[in-house]
């Protein structure tokens, strides 16, 4: 793709145009030549929107409730944009992505604009792919983005990071609640939603729930540890460890909430609704949305730089004769795994050392 | 490049239109494609031409095919054509039929844009390779 073509085609997205959004995350997800250059110059008509990232196991009524939050947007005249990701086959990565019939409510409607993504396979690619394909919706001036993934495993957690508000969907008799001390359940959600809240044993898994968020966020209360002292958050760097009054420290943080929905007959959205503007004017007043959109883009360079940084290893290697020669002398004991690795980086770490000077 | 690596799929939508519940085919055809690496979505059923159209566009398909058994071919699938072309989706979507459609209107549907259409019994390696064949190239 030339330069020209990519022009246009950014240009087509800015004006609106749904065939150009749809052929801009293509791109993203097929990693096209040219797509960089895209998403670069997308990024300054970004920031807008307010990302909604939903998580939950498969079947806990994700896809229905992501609809009926659509249409409820909708009503109020906001534009909608999803993306919902679906695992895909580690054998032939074929996949088959069903998240689009539930989206019953918003059929016709051009301005919620749904795109099912698979799980295409690369480590931490799936994440960088998302964001971007985010980004491109972004600029295309959706008000609300709503991002939704299974919740099983690094990838998806990291998906779900980039929201700017986690909602963690939880379904009734999905164990007891020491399932719910699993790391990456609890530590993820703003918001907790018990869905299909008319099944029996709702009322115990919202309780099993707030006990558990509870214990979480004050997990020695009342006791007499012996100096045992929790962990500070991973996204709340700095806020505590400040020392920040009690006061102040109560007005920065967000206390996760249980609700209790019934996705497929609408009962409950709105609460969820309220909720969710809750959290989002909280980010605002707070400034915490700022700072989580500096902790992402320092995540996303992270990124970037670590996959560049091992393509151009790998382009290294394949120079000296691919790593399964490499391998081979290390069999043979003619060399060590430390050896080779310093030999390889050693050019490049002169290099930037040269540059540096 | 790990992270720039061109991972090209080819996606399809599996659509059934209009008032016919029969997605037996539809949903053997979905495995078969998935099978074959391809990325499938999948309508659901009872949809309209407008549903179909907003997919199509939205997900970016390069193949889109429509399963009919219910005979209304000659109403629906123009229909669907026409809203491609609306969205300019048109030119680069691989349009497929299949079902049950008598020999004179499977002339009018290929002469009306649809690349190929597929009759009961069209073994699956031979649908799977003419999209791999024909997947336009973007």
């Amino acid at each position: 793709m030339n330069a020209a073509a990519e022009t246009e085609l950014v240009e087509e997205l800015l004006a609106g145009k749904h065939r150009a959004l749809a052929r801009v995350i293509s791109k993203v997800e097929n990693r096209q030549p040219g797509y960089r250059d895209i998403v670069s110059r997308l990024h300054e008509h970004t920031g807008h929107a307010d990302v909604i990232g939903v998580t939950g196991s498969p079947g806990a009524g994700k896809s229905t409730l992501v609809d009926k939050l659509a249409a409820q947007y909708r009503e109020r005249g906001e534009t909608v944009g999803v993306i919902a990701v679906d695992p895909s086959s580690p054998y032939t990565g074929g996949a088959v992505l069903g998240d689009r019939i539930r989206m019953a409510s918003n059929v016709g409607d051009m301005d919620v604009f749904f795109r099912s993504m698979s799980a295409r396979g690369t480590l931490g690619g799936l994440s960088t792919a998302t964001s971007d394909a985010i980004k491109a919706l972004d600029a295309f001036g959706k008000d609300r983005i709503i991002v939704e993934t299974v919740g099983a495993g690094q990838n998806e957690v990291d998906i779900v990071r980039t929201a700017d508000t986690v909602v963690v969907l939880v379904q009734p008799g999905s164990g007891d609640d020491v399932q719910m001390l699993k790391a990456g359940i609890l530590e993820i959600g703003d918001l907790f939603v018990v869905n299909k809240a008319d099944m029996d044993g709702a009322s115990r898994t919202v309780a099993d729930l707030e006990e558990m968020l509870h214990m979480e966020r004050d997990p020695t209360a009342k006791l007499d540890t012996g100096g045992f002292e929790k962990p500070d958050h991973p996204d709340q760097d700095g806020i505590d460890a400040d020392g920040a009054d009690a006061e102040e420290d109560e007005a920065e943080h967000w206390e996760p909430m249980v609700l209790e929905t019934v996705a497929k007959s609408g009962e409950g959205v709105e609460e969820l609704l309220d909720t969710l503007d809750a959290h989002s004017a909280w980010l605002d007043e707070t400034g915490r949305r700022e700072t989580k959109a500096k902790q992402r883009y320092a995540a996303e360079i992270r990124q970037l730089l670590r996959a560049d940084a091992a393509d151009l290893i790998d382009d290294e290697l394949d120079r000296r004769g691919g790593v399964e020669a490499m391998a081979e002398r290390v069999l043979d004991r003619e060399t060590d795994p430390y050896t080779v690795a310093d030999e390889v980086l050693g050019p490049i770490e002169d290099c930037v050392r040269e540059q540096r000077e | 490049m790990s992270a720039d690596q061109e991972q090209r799929t080819i996606r399809c939508l599996v659509a059934k239109v209009g008032l016919d519940g029969h997605d037996r085919g539809a949903h053997v055809i979905a495995r078969a494609f998935r099978d074959a690496g391809f990325e499938v979505i999948y309508s659901g059923l009872h949809r309209a031409p407008e549903e179909i159209v907003q997919a199509a566009v939205q997900e970016d398909v390069d193949v889109l095919g429509i399963s009919i058994l219910s005979g209304a071919h000659n109403t629906l699938v123009p229909k669907v054509i026409e809203g491609l072309k609306e969205y300019d989706a048109f030119d680069d979507t691989l349009v497929l039929v299949g079902g049950i459609i008598p020999d004179e209107d499977k002339e009018e549907l290929l002469e009306l844009g649809v690349a190929e259409v597929f009759g009961p019994g069209t073994p699956m390696e031979e649908t799977v390779e003419f999209v791999e064949a024909n997947a336009p190239e973007r």
